[in-house]
Formats: structure tokens, C-alpha cells, sequence
């Protein structure tokens, strides 16, 4: 794990709302592959972090570095770094008006005929100013091999793989308002994942799920994890935490007040907070 | 017997129809452009409340702010005075003008409200969602929330048409001639002799209105519902 590449970079990072201070000044490293989860007491701001490392919430100070540009910075356009950003929310939040499919589809065709859309603007552009260049000066045009057809056929295809993947690919044409909680969540993963994130946020993923779900998405989030994705999931399933997590943190009072591999943290945990908070929940 | 007469006599004499039918033109173009006026202004000032803040904007949401609470928080007979006699207190400026820019205005406050309640009714977590995929913000809004919102907007918008049409009665305060004063005046007239007849007509004539537009309504609703075939 030392020789990866570090592909999330978060230093002295704070966030406040009017007055209260949620996070305190918290540093992490992720590196690619690893599987970080993050426990700790209710309101100690664990949400509020992971909501902050794709900017859902504005840092109050501090950096993110992701793909070598400080994200925190509020004049980076934020929307491309989200595009491989993944999140997944307690609350599912499937689009309710759209299919299953068009859920999954939605995004990434989105995303896609933005870029064609500006190559072929950038193609115009070219093909203007080389009338007033010499034919040595002459600039190439980018190579555009997407038609707007392919990519929504290409999404199409994407999407009913991945509803294959996870036995859904009946429930491509019905609302979200006809689903099972954990199909809804299950759904809300894999349409994080049509858009190849290179990391994906789980805030709570099973908390708003009857117990008789949960086992089926955290099946599939173990499914994505041995696939080699980053994540950080904040969750309350120690059980989950111990075998899949790579590294744990324990977060109190916006800090992460210990951290180490699950062992480490779990069944010798050094601060006397963790102590006690494992004894709550265990 | 002498009422089913008179009903009668007023359906049968030209002048009275003609009457009718002219207060009805007035009321009924009244209502069409101040309706107009007011979607555009209740969408723009709707959007310009919901926006995400920044400084430029702050200025323009005072402004609705303010027009909305204006607008809301006084009568609307002394916003139609305002309008004849201060703002337009022009001479040989037209009073259908002035009426259905006094109504327009009344109604973009209300319209910009329904809105504005109607997008925040859906849920968070689906701009949230949106947003996190990387959509901008005005992508999310229009491929995800306002379709949404639509469906508790137009029930509301509804209303406010149908209560739209029933306030511009008051216009006869400033000297117009719409359906309900041509009630009071073919009433007093020496022919007919009679307030509750025409009255009573011109109430039917309102009653057929607001029937049917809530027909209509009712119509378009079913048609968003079947939409996400629930
Ligand atoms: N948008 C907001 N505005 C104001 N305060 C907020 C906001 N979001 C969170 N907070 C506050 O920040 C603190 C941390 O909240 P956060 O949701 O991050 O906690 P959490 O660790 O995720 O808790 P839980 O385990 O209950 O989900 C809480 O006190 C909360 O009330
Ligand atoms: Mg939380």
C-alpha cells in the first residue's frame, strides 16, 4: 500500500456553520485502493467531512488536494472534479422522476455531450483561424469519434450491465417509487459508478434500511471495494468496518482523534474516547 | 314567474347580450394578459429567490423581497388606484392597460410564491444527488427539480387564475366596463327594472368560467400525474 499513489490529500481542513465549529483542523492521506472508514459518536461531524471532500459543503479553511488541484479553493470548477467523485447518501435520493435507467444514464451522457459539445465548438474555432494561417502554422482539429447517438447508446449499454451486475435489469424502465430500500440503494451505488469515479463517498449507507436489506448492499459495496475502488464509508456497522476497511478513523469533536488498521483500532484501540465509544456500540 | 321573464327578456334583447358579451371581453382580456404578465414575473422573481447566493444576487433578491411583501401585504383595489391614478394618470392612456399591468403585477407576487414553495417542496437530496454527479446547478434544476416541482406548481397556479378572474371585478372602480358592472348597469336601466336578474346571469356567466377552468386544471394535473406512472 506505501508505493501507491496518494489521490486525496486533506490538510488542516475546517468547517464551521455561523458559529459552531463542525471540523477542527482534520489531515488525511487516501491512497488508491484504500478502503477508509470512519466511525465515531453522533454530530462529531463525520457527515459534514465527507461532505466537505467533494464540496457539497464549503471547507471554512484548509485544502483538498484531488488530481493535483486544491479543491477547497471555491474558484476551481467543482463540477468536473465531481464527476469522479462518487457519493452515496443514507437517503438513496434515486431522481423520482426518472426510470431506473434513465437514473443510472442520466450523468454521464450529460457529461459526455458537454465535452462534445465543446470539442466541436473548439473545432470551429480552428477551422476559422486557419484561414488566416500560413499552411505550416495550420492547427490540427481535435479527433471527434462520438456522435451524440453513441453516447447515449454507450450509457445504455453501460447501465443495463450494471444493472445486470446486481440482478436488477427488470427494473430498468419502472420509477424508484416501486423499489425496495436496499434496490433503491443498490441502484444509488452503481449509478455513483457509471460515472468511473475514482473515489466514492458512503455516508451512511444502510442507516435508513430495514434490517433485512442491509445484507444485500453492503454485499455490494464489499463487491466494489474488492474491485479496487478507493472509498470512505462513515458507517455504524463495526461488523462491516473490521472486514472490509483498510484503515479505520475514529472522529470526535471534528477531529479524528485515532486511526489505524481495523485490528489496531478495534481490539486495541490507545485513546481512552475510543475506548468508550467502542464499548458503547460493540 | 316575473323573474323567469325577465331572464328571458334579457336573453332575448340584442342590447343586453351585447352588453354582456362586452363586459365579458373586458374581463376575460383583462385576465388573459394579466395572467401572462404575472407568470413571467412570478418565474422570474421565483428563480431569482431560490438562487444560491453570491453578491450581485443579493441586490436583485432584495428587490423581490420587497415587491413580493409590497404586493402581498396591500389591498389590491388601491394597488389598481395607484396604478389609474398616480402611475399611468395619463390622459387617453388606456384603462385595459392599466388594469391588466395593476392585475399582472398583483399576480407575478402570488405566482413567484407558488413557485417558489413548489421547488423547495422537493426534496434536498435530489439536488444533492444531482450536483454530486457533477451536474452544474442549472442542469439539475431543470432536469430534475422543476420537473418535479411542476406537479404541486400548477394545481396552485390554478387557483390563482380562477381567484385572478373573480378579482377583476373591481375594475369598474375605476370607471371600467367588465362583466359585473355591465350587471349593474343593465339592471339600472328603466327597461329592465331589475338588479337581480342581470346579476344573477353574470353570476351564472362567472360560475360557467371558474367551472370550467377547474375542469381544465383537473385535466392537466391527471396528465402530470400519469407521467410518472406511479
Ligand atoms: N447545514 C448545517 N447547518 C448547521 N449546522 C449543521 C449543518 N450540518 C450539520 N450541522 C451540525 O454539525 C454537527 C455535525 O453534524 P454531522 O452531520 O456532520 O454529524 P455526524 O457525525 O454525521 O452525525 P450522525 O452520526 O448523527 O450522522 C452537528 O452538530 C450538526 O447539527
Ligand atoms: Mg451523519
Amino acid at each position: 500500500m506505501e508505493n501507491r499513489e496518494t489521490i486525496l490529500s486533506v490538510r488542516g481542513l475546517k468547517k464551521s456553520f455561523d458559529k459552531l465549529e463542525v471540523l477542527r483542523g482534520i489531515d488525511l492521506d487516501v491512497k488508491e485502493g484504500e478502503k477508509i472508514a470512519i466511525i465515531g459518536p453522533s454530530g462529531c461531524g463525520k457527515s459534514t467531512f465527507l461532505r466537505c471532500l467533494n464540496c457539497m459543503e464549503d471547507p471554512t479553511g484548509g485544502s483538498i488536494i484531488f488530481d493535483g488541484v486544491d479543491i477547497a479553493d471555491t474558484k476551481v470548477d467543482i463540477n468536473i472534479h465531481r464527476e469522479n467523485i462518487g457519493m452515496v447518501f443514507q437517503q438513496f435520493n434515486l431522481f423520482n422522476n426518472k426510470t431506473i435507467i434513465e437514473n443510472i444514464m442520466l450523468a454521464p451522457v450529460y457529461v459526455q455531450l458537454k465535452k462534445l459539445k465543446k470539442s466541436k465548438a473548439y473545432n470551429r474555432r480552428i477551422k476559422i483561424s486557419n484561414l488566416f494561417r500560413k499552411a505550416e502554422d495550420k492547427k490540427q482539429p481535435a479527433i471527434i469519434t462520438e456522435t451524440k447517438k453513441s453516447i447515449i447508446k454507450n450509457a445504455r449499454e453501460q447501465a443495463e450491465r450494471l444493472l445486470k451486475q446486481i440482478g436488477l435489469e427488470d427494473k430498468a424502465n419502472v420509477y424508484p417509487s416501486t423499489l425496495s430500500g436496499g434496490q433503491k440503494q443498490r441502484i444509488a451505488i452503481i449509478r455513483a459508478l457509471a460515472m468511473n469515479p475514482k473515489v466514492m463517498l458512503f455516508d451512511e449507507p444502510t442507516s435508513a434500511l430495514d434490517p433485512e436489506m442491509v445484507g444485500e448492499v453492503l454485499n455490494l459495496i464489499k463487491a466494489v471495494a474488492d474491485e479496487g475502488m478507493t472509498m470512505l464509508i462513515v458507517t455504524h456497522e463495526m461488523g462491516f468496518a473490521r472486514e472490509v476497511a483498510t484503515r479505520v478513523l475514529f472522529m470526535e469533536e471534528g477531529k479524528i482523534a485515532e486511526e489505524g488498521t481495523p485490528t489496531e483500532l478495534f481490539d486495541n484501540p490507545k485513546n481512552p474516547r475510543t475506548v468508550q465509544f467502542l464499548k458503547a456500540v460493540l | 314567474m316575473d323573474f323567469i321573464s325577465k331572464v328571458f327578456e334579457l336573453f332575448s334583447t340584442e342590447k343586453y347580450m351585447d352588453m354582456i358579451f362586452k363586459g365579458l371581453g373586458t374581463t376575460l382580456s383583462i385576465t388573459v394578459v394579466a395572467t401572462i404578465i404575472g407568470l413571467v414575473l412570478g418565474v422570474i422573481v421565483a428563480f431569482v429567490s431560490i438562487a444560491p447566493k453570491s453578491k450581485v444576487m443579493s441586490v436583485f433578491k432584495a428587490i423581490c423581497k420587497v415587491y413580493v411583501t409590497i404586493i402581498r401585504g396591500t389591498p389590491m383595489a388601491l394597488q389598481l388606484f395607484i396604478m389609474a391614478y398616480v402611475v399611468f394618470a395619463i390622459r387617453g392612456f388606456p384603462k385595459f392597460l392599466t388594469a391588466s399591468i395593476a392585475f399582472g403585477i398583483n399576480s407575478g407576487a402570488y405566482v413567484a410564491e407558488n413557485i417558489r414553495a413548489g421547488i423547495l417542496s422537493v426534496d434536498i437530496g435530489q439536488t444533492e444527488a444531482g450536483r454530486a454527479l457533477g451536474l452544474p446547478y442549472k442542469a439539475t434544476m431543470l432536469k430534475i427539480v422543476i420537473p418535479q416541482a411542476i406537479k404541486n406548481v400548477i394545481p396552485a397556479i390554478g387557483n390563482e387564475l380562477i381567484a385572478l378572474i373573480k378579482e377583476t371585478s373591481i375594475v369598474s372602480m375605476i370607471g371600467m366596463y367588465d362583466l359585473t358592472n355591465a350587471s349593474k348597469i343593465i339592471g339600472s336601466g328603466n327597461n329592465m327594472a331589475s338588479y337581480i336578474v342581470p346579476m344573477t346571469v353574470v353570476a351564472l356567466f362567472y360560475l360557467a368560467i371558474v367551472y370550467l377552468l377547474t375542469f381544465v386544471i383537473k385535466i392537466i394535473e391527471k396528465k402530470l400525474r400519469a407521467s410518472d406512472r406511479r
